[in-house]
């Protein structure tokens, strides 16, 4: 497709579309929303600017190949099971913290944030690499 | 302790994600594989240790305690299972790095390999339905990716047919625990059997016992819902074929055994006649569809079935000694089945076809005499020729069923038995005896160096565990026994999971 | 309401299964997609229908107002569907390859498995 219109859309709202995602990532814990809905607003995004643009251009902008953020994102929410057991606890034990950032506040920290993450990077890659493989059939 | 009875999942996780990471480099992916698909098999055996000194281990995900949260039940059986599951994947990942070409391993083969991994020892570790369904749905996802690897025609024709009919069990599946949850409002293995015991609504038991047996049938391809399995086996490579007929079916075996123990027992009027005569038509329809083909995995994929019927009929019969041999049938199919499939790559690579016509000209013992004799090993067990595996296994079962005066299907089981040694027969004599001894003739297809000796290796080690499950049926028919004897003690299954107060509970009012 | 809830699941199913049953692989990831709705819902009504709150605790309360829905149906639903999503992703891409690799999308033109 080539459309100016659409393009020139695309370039403001796939920012947009990329904060909002990580807003609802971090709000899942409490209230709705989480790492694969945001993921997949993430996901739409890029798929948007594969429709725009060209599926080649995406990958680009992607900077890291997909399956390598797949592979990150499961390494990341397996981590956040991992802690549980160094202390002897079960697998997925949730373990918080409060941590200070300056500016900010008291920050509660938890091992659930850190799995939400990686399901958000693992449904990044395997939405966007299948609507890719179908894009670029 | 708890640690290791995630381990099985954990590490082929890790291993995956690693390998993926790593996607530029097959030769890191491949040491990778191999090295954490061995660790498995140590970590699987330390379980199996561990679970045979101790007892069953319940580890609560996360912390929440039964019928909460999700918990990790390791029984005998449980343990027994991933064992064969890490010896298989082990097999395979060798048996791969030479065995499966260059293209479908850089298309994420090993990583697929590991996650097929985690899903089997998933699902024989959960305590919980609906994680049962899920460690389900990981295992097909990566089996589907598996299957069409490669994109070849037959493959995706297969991949269709395959997909289709597994996402029907598995929407039957999700349906029944729907209705199961709305009816006893827990999912946790332990307590619904605790609820279904005490229920007196039979007849949603009943309905719900023959949706969890279709939705499980369809995967273990029990008569009359195989029909998806030889249309799909014979087409990705041998690696993966074997490692689908090695464990894929048994998931299902194991998950009709698991509920139709724990939650469903059998019962003598009802479920018992009906899963005597699916198991007798599983056997018969299996070996005469193995009877009618001529090609080395069609066959192959056939005589599967008709072992699944075997394991069927152990359950059914649900005395302690059927149902130790039917854990001891799984023991000893689960090696012998993979290592067919792997031996008919081997074939397949000497003599560059998988017909049994085709191949006959030049047999493959005038090729590779140590390739005739591996086959011979675990296709004489399979037929039940002692002093292999499959004569014990069967000889159990035989011995069970004579015991309860079930002599109808005990007939029949030794008829399938005599019709197994002439598939077996069959493909020995056309693929590996017909033929002159030596060849005259130098056919263009035939390849000398084919057989490297990382694809032998994996074949060899899984002869030699048949010959050694064979030579020690003794003390391994003792563990068998033993996790017969604790899948049928539903109170110990319920209190090691909840603890003593609940069994207390369930008596004082 | 109940009642209500049953005859649409059964419908779906019944929909989902001629679409299956159809011999065009496009009308089969549809069949399949509407499969796993009505098992959905099937759950969603198994949990039982009432109006209820959302389970989720207010600040300063140690539980959620009353009535309050069981919000594990829900949670098995997003499972089901965030599965369903994946395989129906992946069947989308295999139908495409199998459709080039055939050049037809009747089911019957699908024999190379048979022999």
């Amino acid at each position: 497709m080539n459309s100016i219109i659409l393009q020139t859309a695309t370039r403001f709202l796939m920012p947009l579309i990329l904060v909002f995602s990580v807003v609802i990532l971090l709000q899942g814990h409490n209230k709705p929303g989480g790492g694969f809905i945001g993921g997949l607003l993430a996901a739409a995004a890029f798929s948007l600017h594969a429709l725009a643009f060209n599926p080649a251009e995406t990958r680009a902008s992607l900077r890291f190949d997909l399956r390598s953020i797949i592979a990150i994102g499961l390494l990341i929410a397996l981590s956040a099971g991992l802690p549980a057991l160094l202390t002897g606890q079960p697998l997925f034990t949730g373990l918080w913290h409060d941590v200070v950032v300056p500016g900010i506040g008291v920050v509660h920290l938890g091992t659930p944030l850190l799995f939400d993450l990686g399901v958000y990077f693992v449904v990044i890659g395997i939405s966007v690499l299948m609507v890719l493989t179908l894009v670029e059939d | 302790m708890s640690t290791l009875a995630v381990l099985p999942v954990i590490l082929p996780l890790a291993a995956g994600a690693a390998s993926v990471l790593l996607w530029k480099s097959l030769r890191v992916q491949r040491v990778v594989g191999v090295a954490a698909t061995l660790a498995l098999v140590i970590v699987s055996l330390l379980l199996f240790r561990e679970v045979n000194r101790e007892g069953i281990i319940v580890v609560h995900m996360g912390s929440w305690p039964s019928p909460i949260g999700i918990s990790f039940v390791v029984d005998l059986f449980g343990s027994i299972m991933v064992v064969l599951a890490a010896i298989t994947g082990a097999a395979t990942a060798i048996y791969s790095v030479r065995g499966i070409d260059k293209r479908r391993q850089s298309f994420l083969y090993f990583p697929l390999l590991h996650i097929l991994l985690m899903g089997v020892c998933g699902a024989f570790l959960t305590g919980d339905i609906f994680n049962l369904y899920v460690w389900f749905e990981v295992l097909l996802m990566s089996s589907f990716v598996l299957l069409a690897l490669g994109n070849e025609r037959d493959q995706l024709e297969g991949a269709i047919k395959y997909v289709t009919i597994n996402l029907m069990s598995s929407a039957l599946f999700l349906t029944a625990i729907g209705i199961l949850y709305g009816t006893f409002g827990t999912l946790d293995m332990a307590d619904l059997s605790r609820k279904i015991a005490a229920t007196q609504n039979t007849g949603i038991v009943t309905t719900l016992s023959m949706l969890f047996l279709i939705a499980f049938g369809i995967k273990a391809a029990i008569f009359p819902l195989f029909f998806w399995l030889p249309a799909s086996y014979h087409t990705p490579p041998f690696a993966v074929s074997a490692i689908f007929a090695g464990l894929l079916t048994k998931v299902g075996v194991y998950a009709i055994i698991r509920v139709f123990t724990l939650l469903f027992p059998i019962d003598p009027g009802f479920t018992r006649p009906l899963m005597l005569f699916l198991a007798a038509m599983t056997m018969l329809t299996g070996v005469l569809g193995a009877a009618s083909q001529m090609e080395f995995r069609r066959v192959l994929s056939f005589h599967i079935i008709s072992q699944i019927g075997y394991m069927l009929l152990g359950l059914a019969l649900a005395t302690p000694l059927a149902l130790a041999g039917s854990v001891f049938y799984i023991m000893h199919h689960i090696i012998v089945k993979a290592n067919l499939f792997f031996i008919a790559g081997l074939a397949e690579r000497i003599r560059g076809t998988s017909d049994l016509k085709a191949i006959g000209p030049v047999s493959v013992y005038a090729r590779s005499p140590l390739v005739a004799i591996l086959f011979f090993i675990p296709a004489m067990s399979l037929a039940g020729i002692p002093p292999l595996s499959g004569f014990f296994a069967k000889l159990v079962l035989v011995r069970a069923g004579l015991e309860i005066g079930e002599w109808a299907i005990i007939a029949v089981a030794l008829v399938v038995s005599i019709l197994t040694l002439y598939s077996m027969t069959k493909i020995w004599a056309e693929a590996f005896w017909k033929g002159p001894a030596r060849r005259e003739d130098e056919a263009e297809s035939d390849n000398k160096d084919a057989v490297p000796p990382s694809m032998l290796l994996p074949v060899a080690t899984l002869a030699a565990i048949t010959v050694a499950v064979g030579l020690f049926a003794g003390p391994i028919f003792d563990i068998a026994s033993r996790a017969a004897a604790q899948l049928l003690d539903k109170e110990g299954y319920v209190r090691a999971v909840l603890g003593d107060e609940a069994m207390q509970e369930e008596e004082s009012p | 309401m109940q009642i209500l809830i049953a005859i649409i699941v059964g419908g779906i199913f019944a929909c989902a299964i001629y679409m299956i049953l159809r011999r065009s692989i496009v009308k089969l990831i549809i069949g399949l997609a509407l499969l796993g709705h009505a098992a959905n819902l099937l759950i969603f009504s198994a949990g039982g229908l009432s109006k209820a709150h959302p389970a989720l605790v207010r600040p300063g309360s140690t539980s959620p107002p009353e009535p309050y829905a069981d919000p594990l149906p829900q949670a098995l639903i997003l499972t089901a569907i965030v599965i369903s999503f994946g395989v129906l992703a992946f069947m989308m891409v295999l139908v495409s390859r199998a459709y080039n690799a055939v050049g037809n999308d009747d089911t019957d033109e699908f024999v190379n498995t048979e022999r």
